[in-house]
């Protein structure tokens, strides 16, 4: 809501206080002041002149010269306005004026004659074009015949006007109208506010005999009320209504029009004036629209309409879209002569659905949306019956023809000074209390330190005890209150277990090497089926989408984090950053539902990509690309840090590479997969060799015992030994390893690989691979012979069972 | 045979002083104490002696002995310790040159930022919730004092699933949660991080997705001056102790009264500068008094308990903190924003 400070003074004294000291108080208490900006930038030396001659440049078709009297002398000023005229008042800039732009105005010769001064547009005064009547903004501002010559233009055009920019918000309606800030500017101040004129005179003939009002939909208009002003002249409204009009970003159009809109602004209540003759009947009738009628607005746009919407019709044909906009057929021209006024209370959610249905949004439209006041509704068409009848010298007709079911009553708020304090914790006194409701002019009774409070129906805000609360509180002053710890529970805060887990989780991947990023929640088409893993994709899930995407790139809720994931390592990419190692935590979003209707699981997952260089060339290193025994290392290392076994298996999975990618599985549960992105996929996303992995958290954590289990350290010394097996190249290095661990069992303690070998000295399609064994016995020192019997066994049952035999 | 072995002894040491490494050393050895040394060759011509000389030649034998021994493993100790350091010596490296490098990852500054909120809540004994993002229309807005036809909201703001679920557009619904777990008959004091979504147009200060923290107390006879006294707490610690607070009025359909917090400008402390847009202030994070509908929604009886919420957005706190311009760049995930903002 902009509000003009000039205008604001009307109703209530500012005193010496600047606009901005004004927005400073008004933030502080209650609303925020976005911003304070001035109408025009400054202008000095000009003032009214009075064209007394106008002829033809005698060297140039398009300017004129003309003699302009100033006050104290008559200045020769040659002038290109088209409109430029004898008999003018228009505004001069004499020589030594400064206007807007720094730009100064001296004394020259235009085309051989000379030029003392400018006669200037409102554009050259520093008024934005868009506010500037359309029929003016290619010529110069003229004047009322009744503005003095030799008078400062400045305040004739509020050119130093400043405008508060105030973010109103949902719940104070009251305050998208000049007289709702008066109220609150009044009490911030403790002021009194000064109420505008309503009453006027009326002609002899009556409203009804000329109109009747039929409401088929009270629910949604329960008051309608209806003024006819006959013998309108349509003429420029008055100057000073013009100039507040633009200072808030309304254009003038004339009179007629520009009163509606003045109240609107001044009373925060739409009006509407139609042209009685062109309404051509002598009823309104307000009802919902047929289903798929159809109307042309005033801005000749044809509307097609449904039963959410209300309209103003004359019996036969929409003449309006209720509190939204007129009908072109019976809008006001220079031509009307006597006009139909509407006030009416249209409701918040029926205007909302038109405005939503035709995306008209306006000044009308967004107080009713939000609430007018119930008792300011006719209150709003007598002002401008007033106006109209001063400025359009209009006859008002006697009578106001109304539909009226509106619940124009009062709240009743009961409040106890204690009960205020208890909730503040301040100490104001009931005293005090007094002074506040007087400020807001909120009428009351006391008794004692129990208030009872009529709220005025403007602030339809304030219907409980801590709306009253907050009222108290913001004209006490914010700033006034204690600063207080709370007193009461004294519980210690922690995070759970689980929390603290996968703050470990983030840690322990951070240091393996990884960063973490976030990326979107909501994918697109193409991603959302892309990399899932095994586990989730068996299941089948239903691809979640919203039901009005802003745009196909996030329609989706994911499945996997890693196509995001990808995503963002294309753009690193694109950018010259070749090594790339991420994770993320996060959940994906798995419903079975066929159709959705409860909340999805939400499944805590940990994804990575890798990709790049893992060892950097150093001096004397050679580097190292990532491969998949890098991921796998870290998955293993996660797996050690919590004590949580994981299992590699081989497997195939959508757009894996298919020899490079196993599932990782808890005991028999598959939790996840790891591996290389399949090379076509690789391509299509620009990206290098990836290696990836995507596993359930959750599964992890639920599987993390935390209790460290405590194993006697054997203080019997432990006995290593080596073998190399020759192996055909498909035996799988782990498979062996199982066997070795299953029949050393339970002297073996520990088996690990050490080397994998293939080339000379081990034949085509074999491979050699190194197993280190450490034998330990908790209870006595290990013979030789256990160990070698045991050692034997082993070799025994890998042979028979792989086909194999040592390397020697 | 006196005179013999003293002419040894001289002998014998100045070799072993010249002896210029071990093998040398070896070689004097043998040649003076070996089985066929001068030195037994000396003590083989005993027999000749008389009994009263023999033990003193004995004696003196033994001495030169003792004395060419000594001599010589002190020699071989300093010559191992000259071959010691030569061989370090050889060793020397070049410090200079750079190490083998670590890799290292570092968390998203969001995570920085929420975690750091978090704890210093925690530290006011506060409790950490979580909560689903994808919620009811229920907990999302009715159990928050937004009924059906509020326009707070609108489809328009909200990204719905089906007229029943959408992603959330706060973290509130996880405060109407905690608050019916607890049954309206014991304080809450909770933190709640978390994903949100709104229906914005992706620009440099909107995303349809961010992050939000939102703080709920609830018990019997919490105050309005609690929450300032909380609030100034959090931004002392959070921004600095030379940091002032001030609340404004404002409104949220779930608090009453409801404030803003804004905190003193660090540039200008309050006088106005470009930063602060000459309002000396910074706007922080909403708040207020819980609703008494939102109270009895979920159980606690208004007229027995009252509480304060608030909330805030971590990547504003980010971009005020670290000066980071545009919002979408914590999603864009471009390595080199992501190094500046690692934190330890
Ligand atoms: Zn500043």
């Amino acid at each position: 809501m902009l509000v003009s400070f000039n205008w604001l003074k009307n109703y209530v004294d500012l005193g010496d206080i600047t606009p901005e000291e004004l927005a400073e108080k008004i933030t502080k208490s209650g609303i925020e002041v976005e911003g304070v900006e001035y109408f025009a930038e400054e202008s000095t030396n000009v003032v009214v002149g009075y064209v007394v001659s106008c002829e033809k440049h005698p060297n140039a078709d398009k300017l004129n010269l003309c003699q302009v009297d100033v006050g104290d002398e008559t200045l020769q000023i040659v002038c290109g306005a088209p409109n430029v005229a004898e008999g003018q008042k228009v505004a001069v800039a004499k020589p030594g004026a400064k206007l807007p732009g720094g730009f100064k105005i001296k004394k020259v010769k235009l085309r051989g004659i000379e030029s003392n001064g400018m006669i200037c547009s409102l554009q050259e005064l520093g008024v934005d074009e868009k506010y500037i009547p359309t029929d003016i903004t290619d010529g110069i501002f003229v004047f009322p015949e009744d503005a003095v010559v030799g008078e400062s233009v400045v305040s004739l055009l509020n050119l130093n006007d400043a405008i508060l920019d105030l973010d109103v918000l949902a719940n104070r309606a009251d305050a998208l109208s000049m007289l709702g800030v008066a109220y609150d500017v009044a009490a911030i101040l403790n002021k009194e506010v000064n109420l505008p004129e309503e009453e006027y005179s009326t002609s002899e003939g009556k409203t009804e005999d000329y109109i009747a009002i039929e409401v088929e939909a009270p629910e949604l208009n329960p008051y309608y009320g209806a003024f006819i002003i006959q013998d309108v002249e349509i003429k420029p409204s008055p100057l000073w209504m013009r100039n507040y009009l633009m200072a808030v970003g309304v254009r003038p159009i004339n009179n007629v029009v520009d009163i509606t809109n003045y109240v609107l602004m001044e009373y925060g209540q739409p009006l509407h004036a139609f042209d009685y003759d062109r309404f051509s009947s002598e009823k309104i009738v307000v009802r919902r629209a047929n289903e798929g009628e159809t109307m042309v607005t005033l801005d000749d746009q044809e509307r097609t309409l449904t039963t959410e919407q209300l309209l103003i019709t004359n019996g036969k044909v929409p003449t309006a879209l209720a509190g939204v906009m007129g009908g072109a057929n019976t809008e006001v021209t220079s031509e009307t002569k006597n006009v139909l006024l509407e006030a009416a209370y249209f409701d918040g959610g029926s205007v909302r659905k038109t405005v939503k249905a035709t995306g008209l949004r306006s000044e009308s439209s967004t107080r009713f949306e939000k609430g007018v006041d119930p008792n300011r509704v006719k209150k709003a068409g007598m002002r401008a019956s007033y106006l109209l009848q001063k400025y359009a010298n209009g006859k008002v007709l006697s009578g106001v023809v109304e539909f009226d079911e509106l619940d124009k009553s009062e709240k009743v708020v009961t409040m106890e000074t204690s009960a205020i304090n208890a909730k503040l914790g301040t100490e104001i006194t009931s005293e005090e209390i007094v002074n506040i409701l007087n400020r807001l002019q909120f009428p009351f009774t006391q008794d004692g330190e129990a208030f009872t409070i009529q709220v005025p129906t403007r602030r339809g805000d304030v219907t409980i005890f801590e709306d009253m609360l907050e009222e108290v509180a913001r004209i006490y002053g914010y700033d006034k209150l204690p600063y207080t710890l709370p007193e009461g529970s004294n519980q210690a805060g922690r995070l759970t277990e689980k929390q603290l887990l996968k703050r470990k989780v983030k840690q322990y991947m951070q240091s393996a090497g990884l960063s973490e990023i976030l990326t979107y929640s909501l994918t697109n088409e193409k991603n959302i089926n892309r990399l899932v893993s095994p586990e989730i994709s068996k299941q089948n899930p239903t691809p979640i989408n919203l039901a009005m995407p802003m745009s196909e790139d996030h329609k989706y809720l994911r499945l996997s984090m890693l196509p995001e994931m990808l995503g963002t390592l294309t753009y690193n990419l694109a950018r010259n950053q070749s090594n790339l190692a991420y994770y993320e935590m996060g959940s994906v979003f798995i419903s079975n539902e066929q159709k959705i209707s409860k909340q999805p699981k939400e499944l805590l997952r940990i994804a990575g990509a890798i990709t790049g260089k893992w060892l950097e060339q150093s001096w004397q290193q050679e580097e190292k690309e990532v491969d998949f025994f890098v991921v796998k290392g870290i998955l293993e290392g996660l797996s050690d840090y919590l004590k949580v076994s994981i299992s590699f298996h081989q497997a195939k999975v959508d757009n894996m590479h298919p020899g490079r990618t196993a599932v990782v599985k808890i005991q028999d549960k598959t939790i996840g997969f790891v591996g290389q992105l399949h090379p076509s996929l690789q391509k299509e996303l620009d990206l290098k060799d990836t290696y990836v992995f995507d596993l359930n958290l959750e599964e992890i954590l639920d599987a993390y015992d935390g209790e460290p289990s405590f194993e006697e350290i054997s203080k019997y010394p432990s006995v290593a030994r080596d073998i190399a097996f020759i192996l055909d190249n498909d035996v799988l290095a782990g498979d062996v390893k199982t066997v070795i661990e299953e029949v050393g069992a339970p002297l073996v303690k520990q088996v690990s690989i050490f080397d994998v070998y293939e080339g000379e000295n081990v034949p085509d399609g074999k491979k050699s691979v190194a197993y280190s064994l450490l034998y330990q016995d908790p209870h006595k020192t290990l013979l030789d012979d256990e160990v070698e019997a045991s050692f034997e066994k082993i070799v025994e049952a890998v042979n028979n069972k792989f086909n194999s035999y040592i390397r020697s | 045979m006196k005179d013999q072995l003293e002419a040894i002894q001289k002998e014998a040491l100045e070799k072993v002083t010249q002896a210029a490494n071990l093998k040398e050393l070896q070689d004097i050895r043998v040649s003076y104490l070996g089985k066929k040394g001068s030195i037994t060759k000396v003590l083989k011509g005993m027999g000749k002696l008389s009994s009263e000389e023999r033990p003193i030649i004995g004696q003196m034998a033994n001495a030169v002995r003792d004395a060419i021994t000594t001599s010589i493993e002190e020699k071989a100790t300093s010559l191992e310790q000259a071959a010691l350091e030569k061989r370090l010596e050889e060793e020397s490296i070049d410090v200079t040159l750079p190490g083998r490098p670590v890799n290292i990852g570092g968390p998203h500054l969001l995570t920085s930022i929420v975690e750091e909120i978090e704890d210093l809540f925690i530290g006011m004994g506060y409790e950490v919730k979580e909560g689903p993002e994808v919620e009811t229309d229920y907990f999302n807005f009715e159990a928050l004092n937004l009924p059906k036809n509020h326009p707070a909201r609108d489809m328009q703001d909200s990204f719905y699933i089906t007229n029943e679920l959408l992603l959330r557009t706060h973290t509130s619904p996880v405060q109407a949660r905690t608050m019916q777990e607890y049954e309206g008959n014991q304080p809450v004091k909770m933190i709640c991080p978390g994903k949100v979504y709104r229906r914005d147009t992706d620009d440099a200060t909107h995303s349809h997705q961010f992050t939000q923290i939102e703080g709920l107390y609830v018990d019997k006879n919490v105050r309005m001056s609690d929450l300032k006294g909380t609030l100034d707490k959090f931004a002392k610690k959070m921004f600095g102790e030379e940091r002032k607070i001030r609340l404004r009025p404002s409104f949220f359909p779930f608090t009453e009264p409801s404030v803003e917090m804004d905190i003193s400008c660090k540039v200008c402390h309050g006088e106005g500068c470009s930063v602060c847009k000459g309002t000396g202030w910074i706007e922080i994070l909403g708040g207020g008094m819980v609703h008494p509908k939102v109270l009895s929604m979920a159980g606690y009886d208004p007229k027995v308990y009252s509480g304060f919420a608030f909330g805030m957005g971590p990547e504003r706190i980010a971009m005020l903190k670290y000066g980071v311009s545009d919002i979408r760049g914590f999603y864009t995930n471009d390595v080199r924003f992501l190094k500046q903002y690692h934190k330890a």
